[in-house]
């Protein structure tokens, strides 16, 4: 049953089919006509927000905390150009969102007209997929479309960038029944014949290591990631995008690797005679200088995307499909070779990672001079606010040590920027998770550097009653590209001091967008604050921590090195033998 | 390196080009030859897209094609079991004394005369890039004005098309 009415309410009606609740956005001349029956939607709310960009990551952020499809809206030109580093941002990190953009009128098209960008032409690099709608009749089917691609297979970005003329045309409405993609089909189910080998190659192997990426979050496979270590007891590691996927207090779990990954972490991933890496994509932040990178393994590598498959490094058994299903199908296959009889014993590897573990936990040193350190704080709030909070970071040193310090043990309660390292990205996101999850606190753990990118998301937030609490880690730079100045420009610190213990004053900045400003100076105000931000709810908080400038990110594997070389302090290499027999 | 002919069906839709031509650029593949055209299903076009590189490499570009959401289906052509024209228009000075020298070559390679004015000639030639280098290497010396050539065209022998399932998609 098709119905008489105009492009925008055929777009509005869309996105109530596609079980939208939320929209961030900002209105603007070319997706002005979707604004008028927007206000009318009864099932649709629309945050107005104060950037583009943050309309972006809020909708990643909301997407990232629910698993829905997160949407943001906004108009042709500047508009649209303000959600590329979102875009980009989510389609690094797979985040399923639908961007719906305005556009000049069709036949303005192509005339350098006012507020005309190619966004469609800008976004190809960047977007799982994307749309130009010139014919209103073709906006449900585009906007059905853009919702099932984002949502499956390997979720990411879709954009809808419709004309002015379409959203105003006069057009019939007819949600489709059933989606004609003869492109598209993404694989879920598993190879079986694969399965099988990879568990015989679990069995036989006695070093091996489950390498766990951001794609069993999105699989929703945590509970089937715990079966499979737990039957074989194999160690687990997960990345910066995995955090949660496993719990951090479980003894199989050796921590993140990478970068700044922990020496049992990274040390396992080298020494290992397997990885069993799922949902995960070789990133040069995990393998470091990537020739060196787990020399003697033999790899499994199962993903949703085959491209990912191989791309960086050769593979022994591929397994494309839905991480779910997969590690499903692999702990039942693995637990039948282990009755069978035929299991190597892992007895002493475990014992070596486990040695690992004890003899280089994650650490830090406190400042000399008696001012905050960073860690400790982080450390404190994640002990405060607890494994049912969700944490969102931006990108630099309080990135890592959020992703250090905070004892995870819940999938979706970590949304950090991972693959496009976004400043600015931690506010409108937590903004974005308060909305999806209202019923959880939600922490920004935010940079100075990175909260003035994308502060005016406070704003939004006091005037919708969306009140999530932002840590910030003050330590008046731009303190990642610090530490590396540090460490490999002779201390030569170019361009990096914010001076932002002087400016902006944070608090009364929190101040003046209507949130709650506290400070946080020494460590023994630091559980009083975060209680006193704990225990306020009916509006945004901003805390204030001014920490330690010369605090550095522990362990660390330099840029371009092999992972062998991580110190766990600064030139201080673990002994990879110590305590344990080879 | 090695050239490789791939045949890919797409979705005959505004952009589809540029995402693919984009594709390759971004992912730093030089294409050496495309040409697309509309097949015998209505609203699928095929692209023939010759590439010169290493099959790892081609590997990932292939799966990344894949990924397109208007990519229907790529297929590698091996070169021993695939039927590959590529069609050149060369315009040649062709003067009283050369012109019949001009004729015979062109007799030779099966190739046509398709214009002539008073002091040159235009050649259509098809065949495989050996032939037609071959072509042009000879009519040098006459001095070409004007050299066009299409992209490579290519079809596996044998009964079955590449919608078909046999085929072995790359």
């Amino acid at each position: 049953m098709s119905e008489r009415m105009t492009g925008s309410q055929s777009l509005v009606r869309s996105l109530e089919h596609a079980d939208v609740e939320v929209v961030f956005g900002i209105p603007g001349g070319a997706i002005l006509p979707a604004y008028d029956p927007l206000m009318d939607s009864k099932q649709i709310r629309h945050i107005l927000v104060r950037h583009e960009q943050g309309a972006g990551h809020a909708a990643e952020g909301y997407a990232t905390a629910t698993g829905k499809v997160g949407v943001c809206m906004a108009t042709s030109g500047p508009g649209a150009t303000n959600l590329v580093t979102a875009l980009a941002d989510a389609y690094m990190d797979s985040v399923p969102i639908v961007a719906i953009t305005g556009q000049v009128g069709a036949a303005a098209i192509g005339t350098d007209a006012f507020q005309e960008a190619d966004i469609r032409g800008i976004t190809f690099p960047i977007t799982k997929h994307n749309y130009l709608i010139t014919d209103p009749a073709e906006i449900p089917a585009a906007i059905a479309e853009a919702f099932h691609i984002a949502a499956t297979g390997r979720p990411g970005p879709v954009l809808v960038d419709i004309s002015k003329t379409a959203l105003q045309a006069e057009t019939e409405f007819e949600w489709p029944e059933r989606l004609e993609m003869p492109g598209y089909r993404p694989t879920r189910k598993p190879n079986n014949r694969q399965i099988k080998q990879a568990a015989k190659l679990i069995t036989a192997s006695e070093k091996p290591v489950l390498y766990v990426g951001g794609g069993v979050i999105k699989a929703g496979a945590a509970a089937e990631l715990r079966m499979m270590a737990e039957t074989s007891g194999i160690p687990v590691v997960t990345t910066l995008m995995a955090r949660g996927a496993f719990p951090d207090d479980h003894e199989l779990h050796l921590g993140m690797p990478g970068m700044h990954g922990s020496v049992a972490a990274v040390g396992a991933l080298q020494k290992a005679d397997l990885l069993i890496a799922v949902g995960t994509r070789f990133d040069d932040r995990v393998t470091g200088h990537l020739d060196s990178f787990a020399p003697n393994a033999r790899i499994i590598h199962a993903d949703v995307d085959p491209a990912e498959i191989g791309k960086n490094k050769p593979v022994d058994v591929p397994i494309v499909g839905d991480a779910r299903e997969i590690l499903a199908a692999l702990a039942v296959a693995t637990q039948t070779e282990i009755e069978k009889g035929e299991r190597a014993d892992i007895t002493a590897w475990r014992e070596r990672v486990a040695g690992w573990k004890t003899n280089y936990p994650l650490g830090y040193d406190e400042p000399d001079d008696g001012t905050l350190s960073p860690q400790y704080v982080i450390e404190r709030l994640g002990e405060l606010a607890g494994p049912e909070a969700i944490y969102c970071a931006g990108v630099g040193q309080h990135q890592m040590w959020a992703s250090q310090f905070i004892r995870f043990e819940n999938p979706r309660t970590w949304l950090n920027s991972g693959g496009a390292g976004t400043m600015g990205y931690a506010v409108p996101a937590a903004m974005g998770a308060k909305v999806g999850v209202p019923d959880a606190t939600v922490w920004a753990v935010d940079g100075d550097g990175c909260f003035q990118m994308t502060n005016q998301e406070l704003a939004t937030c006091t005037i919708n009653n969306i009140p999530i609490k932002v840590a910030l880690i003050n330590n008046s730079a731009l303190g990642m590209v610090r530490q590396w100045q540090t460490l490999f420009y002779s201390e030569r610190y170019s361009n990096t001091d914010l001076n932002s213990h002087e400016f902006p004053d944070f608090v009364k900045l929190a101040e003046a967008y209507g949130a709650v400003g506290l400070r946080c100076e020494t460590a023994e105000e630091v559980d009083a604050t975060i209680e006193k931000a704990m225990s306020i709810n009916d509006r945004p908080v901003v805390v204030d921590f001014r920490v330690h400038k010369d605090a550095m990110v522990w362990p660390m594997v330099a840029a371009g090195m092999s992972n062998d070389e991580i110190k766990y302090a600064r030139d201080l290499a673990p002994e990879w033998e110590r305590g344990t027999e080879e | 390196m090695s050239r490789h002919t791939l045949s890919v069906l797409v979705e005959d839709v505004s952009g589809v080009l540029a995402r693919i031509a984009g594709l390759f650029a971004r992912r730093g593949f030089n294409i050496e030859s495309l040409a697309v055209g509309p097949t015998e299903k209505a609203g699928v076009s095929r692209m023939t897209i010759v590439v010169n590189v290493d099959e790892q490499p081609l590997e990932q570009v292939t799966k990344q094609l894949n990924k397109l959401v208007n990519v229907i289906k790529i297929v590698e052509l091996d070169p021993e079991r695939s039927v590959t024209r590529e069609l050149i228009l060369i315009k040649v000075r062709a003067g009283q004394e050369t012109r019949s020298h001009i004729l015979e070559t062109a007799q030779l390679f099966r190739a046509k005369v398709v214009d002539v004015s008073a002091d040159t000639v235009v050649i259509e030639g098809t065949g495989s890039r050996g032939k037609l280098n071959a072509l042009i290497e000879i009519l040098e010396p006459y001095g070409i004005q004007e050299l066009i050539q299409s992209g490579a065209v290519a079809t596996a022998r044998g009964g079955r098309g590449i919608s078909e399932r046999n085929l072995r998609s790359a």
